[in-house]
């Protein structure tokens, strides 16, 4: 595989225009389900590299929970009766539209000369879920664990932070 | 181009219209938005090196994408609940209304 394949190119092009869709659109409720397509098209790019587990992990977490989540603090923070002003009404919009504009010419001269272009690697072997698994359990070990512990503190901690407090006695 | 230049060009594109988003947009959901769109390219890049890069480990790559995911996660669930938190008190996630009113 020494050109891109169609399906990349195809699955490329949709997971950028979701994108851009996410954050152009003016709903807010409108921009979260753009935003989960452009994670499905992430996920089925992760597919066609041949991470399998990778890819259903990327399509149970980010479409699964987190596309969701950001729909319900839409609801909750009533933001989906309408975006009257979406962007910033200064000067600011500009000046990040020229810093983001900057950063990818400047990263897309870097991969243009790049040894990307030129020549390639022999392909990794598609990872399979028995290998994934094996190392996981023998050589990261240790940051799975402190992974799991952080998710636990993350889960913890928003849930302390997002709930209501005590009305203050006066 | 190669596929690995490909697969850089997506995620550098992804990643500046995660920036541009962040940079720009005046409600807090869709900054963190762009952000989770900037971690997503940045996690393409892992996927992209292990899959094409000149040495890469037995599965290097995906495991690292793994641990990011579950970073994300966990880097969402707080950030929405801040931003629940805030609008509890401010009665508003606009950006430029919450300027400077901290207290």
């Amino acid at each position: 595989m020494r050109q891109m394949s169609a399906a990349f190119l195809i699955l490329a092009i949709v997971t950028m225009i979701a994108a851009c869709a996410a954050m152009t659109l003016r709903g807010l409720v409108h921009c979260a389900l753009a935003l989960a397509v452009a994670f499905a098209g992430i996920g089925t790019l992760y597919l066609s590299l041949g991470a399998q587990f990778l890819g259903l992990a990327q399509l149970l977490v980010y479409v699964g929970a987190i596309a969701v989540l950001i729909v319900f603090v839409i609801l909750l923070t009533r933001g989906g009766d309408g975006d009257a002003s979406p962007l910033i009404p200064t000067g600011l919009p500009i000046t990040g539209i020229v810093v983001a504009t900057t950063i990818l010419a400047l990263l897309a001269w870097a991969v243009f000369h790049s040894f990307a272009m030129h020549s390639l690697g022999p392909p990794a072997t598609p990872a399979t879920v028995r290998e994934l698994g094996t190392v996981l359990m023998a050589e990261y070990v240790l940051p799975l664990e402190v992974i799991g512990l952080m998710l636990t503190a993350a889960l913890i901690g928003a849930v302390v932070v997002a709930m209501k407090e005590k009305q203050d006695t006066q | 181009m190669t596929p690995l230049a490909g697969c850089l060009l997506v995620s550098s594109m992804l990643f500046a219209v995660g920036l541009a988003g962040a940079l720009t947009r005046r409600n807090t959901i869709l900054v963190l938005v762009g952000i989770e769109l900037m971690l997503n390219a940045a996690n393409l890049n892992f996927v992209a090196f292990w899959r094409f890069g000149h040495h890469a480990g037995v599965s290097t790559g995906v495991i690292f994408g793994l641990f990011s995911i579950a970073v994300a996660a966990a880097e969402a669930a707080v950030g929405l609940a801040l931003i629940l938190a805030v609008y509890r008190h401010t009665k508003t996630t606009d950006l430029s209304l919450l300027t400077g009113r901290a207290q």
